[in-house]
């Protein structure tokens, strides 16, 4: 067993876990955050993609001891409160989803392309840049739409720099 | 996966003696190894995970990049120093997987594993790179023995890449469309002194070197120069992606390509 302590979402946490633990493991078993979801499990799909200080990571592909002591954000941690984040409120405004289960890592790459990318996003960057997430109902189309405008709105509310 | 003993060293020589271990694998960025494991393709006894060693960086002086082995590659084709010295290996560096594999996967990573679809070999053998471990230098053809086969002894652990700059140079990457591994990369760079091109994915002996573009480009830089030049389908690979007749027509314009966009 190794003791793992991570910032997770704002709030620091210690657990004692077997090595082989995996950081989508840590937040869904033993954190019971189970908005990261594990799609493929091989690193494909992006469905568990989690920001580890601040950058897009594949969490289904990391070990938690290996991050031990990093800051993590997830999909629960993007809201204020009841408000949603600018890049939420436009997947649900611009219906960026159907089953909803890749939606949590489209979202986590999203905010990511926007801190690299900017706030002004073309449908050839979007697209080029979700590589790495994989949608299984909606042909894409919605979710480039949702990230333009979601970008944009990150931009107006100042949360493109957070 | 199967339990192991996960080290963290916070210095080389603690690495290395770490490592030496019998059934011991050492991590750098985890892209490849961790899937392997998941799948019980390998079952390492001990991790040594490299991360608490620094050993990442990009230096331009003199002639020549130094990227230390622990540099993401998103780092990698983020930096403005490259850009400038071999806009090439930084746009290859782009090209790596996808956004949050290039945050977390190493140029000393990749390259140590020697994939024979991965970019990077190509990279270190066009631009003749020498490869810096903690014990001694390898040129890359020195280095790069065969699939997924280094010159690498057990526990010797790579510290840095030195890579020449070229005059000018390019990287072309024929991507399978579902893996978007490199069914064909080729890498051409221009040196004073001649012209080297790498070929990626397509070798059944991993990375090689395209003698008879180097001869004809050395000549002349220019896509016409090796238009007529017929690479043999011998000792490619054949899979269900591609057969090998296909990779050589591949090889040929993948090169005219780079040899075009080549700055």
């Amino acid at each position: 067993m190794a003791s793992v302590t991570l910032s997770v979402n704002g709030k620091s946490v210690t657990r004692d876990v077997d090595a082989r633990t995996l950081l989508v493991e840590f937040l869904r078993e033993h954190m019971r955050l189970t908005g990261t979801h594990v799609g493929c499990d091989t690193t494909q799909c992006g469905c568990c993609t989690v920001h580890v200080n601040g950058e897009a990571m594949k969490s289904c592909t990391l070990l938690a001891v290996a991050v031990d002591g990093a800051t993590i954000t997830t999909i629960e941690g993007l809201a204020k409160g009841q408000d949603l984040h600018p890049m939420q409120a436009a997947f649900r405004e611009h219906h960026g989803l159907q089953c909803g289960f890749c939606t949590p890592g489209m979202i986590m790459s999203a905010v990511d392309m926007v801190r690299r990318k900017g706030t002004d996003l073309d449908d050839k960057t979007i697209r080029e840049e979700l590589e790495g997430n994989i949608c299984r109902c909606t042909g894409y189309h919605n979710i480039v739409k949702a990230i333009h405008y979601g970008a944009e709105a990150m931009g107006k509310a100042g949360t493109a720099a957070e | 996966m199967y339990p192991f003993n996960y080290h963290r060293p916070g210095t080389l020589a603690d690495a290395v003696k770490l490592a030496g271990a019998d059934e011991a694998k050492i991590m750098a960025g985890g892209m490849t190894l961790l899937p392997t494991m998941k799948q019980r393709l390998a079952a390492p006894s001990d991790i040594v995970d490299l991360n608490g060693l620094g050993l990442s960086g990009i230096t331009v002086a003199s002639g020549k990049v130094t990227i230390g082995a622990m540099t993401r590659h998103a780092d990698v084709a983020g930096s403005a120093e490259l850009q400038k010295a071999i806009p090439a290996l930084a746009e290859l560096a782009g090209m790596i997987g996808d956004p949050m594999v290039r945050h977390r996967g190493t140029i000393g990573g990749s390259v140590a594993n020697d994939d024979p679809a991965a970019d990077y070999p190509s990279a270190c053998l066009a631009l003749g790179a020498t490869i810096v471990t903690n014990t001694r230098e390898m040129s890359a053809e020195d280095f790069f023995v065969g699939l997924f086969e280094t010159a690498l002894q057990p526990g010797e652990i790579i510290t840095k890449i030195i890579f020449p700059v070229p005059e000018k140079a390019n990287y072309q990457k024929f991507r399978n469309p579902a893996s978007r591994y490199a069914i064909v990369g080729v890498f051409v760079a221009k040196f004073a002194s001649g012209v080297r091109v790498a070929v990626t994915g397509a070798g059944s002996g991993g990375v090689f070197r395209q003698n008879d573009f180097e001869a004809a480009l050395s000549k002349d830089f220019s896509a016409k120069a090796i238009e007529g030049i017929a690479q043999s389908a011998d000792s490619l690979n054949s899979d269900i992606h591609a057969d090998a007749a296909y990779r050589a027509h591949l090889i040929g314009v993948m090169a005219r390509r780079a040899v075009e966009a080549a700055r």
